[in-house]
């Protein structure tokens, strides 16, 4: 049984925003996360002073945040950039409000990572393999899906299902960065980045921020949006196994599924009540990947259960509806829990899914967290 | 005069001087903890298993078996520009832990998980020796 049994359904998601996404190189990470801070108050209707809780994540300095925003919270916390990081935040904001530490928790995420021209390698993270040439979460997830490709006879093409997926999800999403139809084909001849990855495997860079507002079940009550309750919550990290960075010889297999199973149990559901997954798409393996561990599929076929649109809108499981990172915005796993939440209110216009209940937020990461939403 | 060497340097600390030392000498060596005989790679400050912090650096055989494998088309370092396409490989000690390498010139024939290699050193520099691999 879920040791945190007892939260399930007390917590609730009460308002959600986020700015345009994009190139923007004459705004500033405080100034993306104060527009989506108020995108989500105005969500919910909640009153800015009301916010007792504020957890900030990419945001260089926390305080000038509070500062910029005109907040006093008795609750503060910074997380760093890290993709790994939006399913720890929103699990650590349930806790504060269970146990009263704060009332309202306003979680804000800012990226413009693509204006200042970040690269993800290279001397903007020194390893102990950098004179091997080794660098980059793209190459790592290169290393692993060779791995699955040697061990399983997964195809690079049946990661082009994935690709074409997501595509097809934003081009229904207005907010996605990505929008232009792709094809299998358009995959397979795309720019190799770091073999066998090509560049329609790796996620987008863009700017953005993305702002949620958590509350109590019983406070949610009075405010503007239909709840979405946070029903389970899992998590288990890799540290020993993370000598190379973004890499896992396992994928991180028995993770995923021990993050998966505790949510599943804590929520009252299983795989198969899934309505939409929200899954952690910085590279297209990481699906595969994610699918196998949390039991979609047995462990080794998730390249054919991706094959003939399973992760569209109307495929066996619809998966990143916005898009994900791979084509609609680089939010690091902030964009998904939001999606999810307008999944499950009903306001995903053209990319709806039909009778949503429930949805599920997972990242395969060194530090795998799995999230699963209903509606309140 | 060689041309000087630009592509990134190991920064050597103590944690890493042994194994340093040990490449030098075309040795391949892993980090073992005198008090339970774990062996790890890359270096850390105390033993990952029972946290004593007296460790050694000892040579292995210089065997092991492919893992995986990539090939960067993307140079993030300048200085790697010129051997674009280059390619880094994994490769499972025998008895030990998991290494990050090159292959000695381009991927092997037949290269697949589980193929036998061993180690052979590229003297990048006169104090730095790279760990590089070849099929076995």
């Amino acid at each position: 049984m879920n040791p945190m049994q007892d939260l399930s359904n007390r917590v609730a998601v009460v308002g959600v925003g986020n700015t345009r996404y994009g190139d923007f190189p004459d705004v500033s990470d405080y100034a993306l996360g104060a527009q989506a801070f108020k995108l989500a108050l105005d969500d919910c209707g909640l009153e800015k002073n009301a916010v007792d809780g504020l957890l900030t994540c990419r945001v260089p300095f926390y305080a000038h945040m509070g500062e910029i925003l005109g907040l006093n919270p008795r609750w503060t916390m910074t997380l760093p950039g890290h993709g790994r990081m939006s399913g720890m935040a929103i699990t650590e904001a349930m806790l504060a409000l269970e146990t009263g530490a704060a009332n309202y928790v306003a979680l804000i995420y800012t990226n413009i990572g693509r204006s200042r021209r970040m690269n993800y390698g290279g001397d903007e993270f020194a390893t102990f393999w950098d004179p091997w040439g080794l660098t980059s979460p793209g190459a790592s997830h290169g290393l692993m899906f060779r791995m699955h490709m040697e061990r399983y006879g997964t195809t690079t093409r049946q990661l082009g299902e994935v690709s074409v997926a997501f595509r097809n999800n934003a081009i229904l999403n207005p907010d996605a960065v990505m929008r232009k139809p792709i094809t299998l084909d358009d995959h397979a001849t795309a720019r190799r980045i770091v073999e066998p990855l090509g560049l329609l495997d790796y996620c987008l860079v863009n700017d953005g921020a993305v702002c949620m507002i958590l509350t109590t079940r019983e406070r949610a009550a009075d405010l503007n949006k239909p709840p979405v309750l946070i029903s389970g919550v899992g998590a288990r990290d890799a540290f020993e196994r993370s000598a190379i960075g973004n890499f896992d010889q396992e994928f991180w297999y028995d993770e995923v599924r021990e993050a998966g199973t505790n949510a599943y149990e804590m929520a009252g559901v299983t795989h198969d009540d899934i309505d939409a997954l929200m899954c952690y798409d910085n590279f297209t393996p990481t699906v595969l990947f994610s699918l196998e561990g949390l039991g979609f599929c047995e462990r080794g076929e998730a390249g054919a259960f991706v094959q003939n649109g399973a992760l569209g809108l109307n495929g066996r499981l619809p998966t990143n509806t916005d898009g994900g990172h791979l084509s609609n915005s680089y939010m690091q796993g902030w964009a998904l829990n939001v999606e999810a939440v307008r999944q499950l209110r009903g306001e995903c216009g053209a990319r709806q899914v039909a009778d949503c209940e429930v949805v599920q937020y997972v990242a395969a990461t060194p530090c795998t967290r799995s999230i699963i939403y209903t509606k309140g | 005069m060689l041309t000087a060497y630009d592509k990134p340097l190991p920064v050597i600390d103590e944690d890493s001087k042994g194994y340093w030392e040990h490449a030098r000498a075309h040795r391949l060596s892993v980090q073992v903890c005198r008090a339970c005989r774990h062996r790890h790679f890359p270096p850390t400050p105390v033993c990952p298993a029972c946290l004593s912090d007296a460790q050694s650096w000892e040579p292995v055989s210089g065997h092991g078996t492919l893992v995986s494998w990539v090939t960067f088309h993307r140079a993030y370092w300048t200085a790697f520009r010129d051997d674009l396409p280059y390619h880094v490989c994994l490769v499972q000690l025998d008895g030990g832990p998991l290494v990050v390498g090159n292959f000695v010139g381009d991927i092997p024939q037949n290269a697949a998980m589980g193929m036998p290699m061993k180690v052979q050193f590229d003297d990048v520099t006169p104090e730095i020796s790279l760990a590089k691999f070849v099929p076995a």
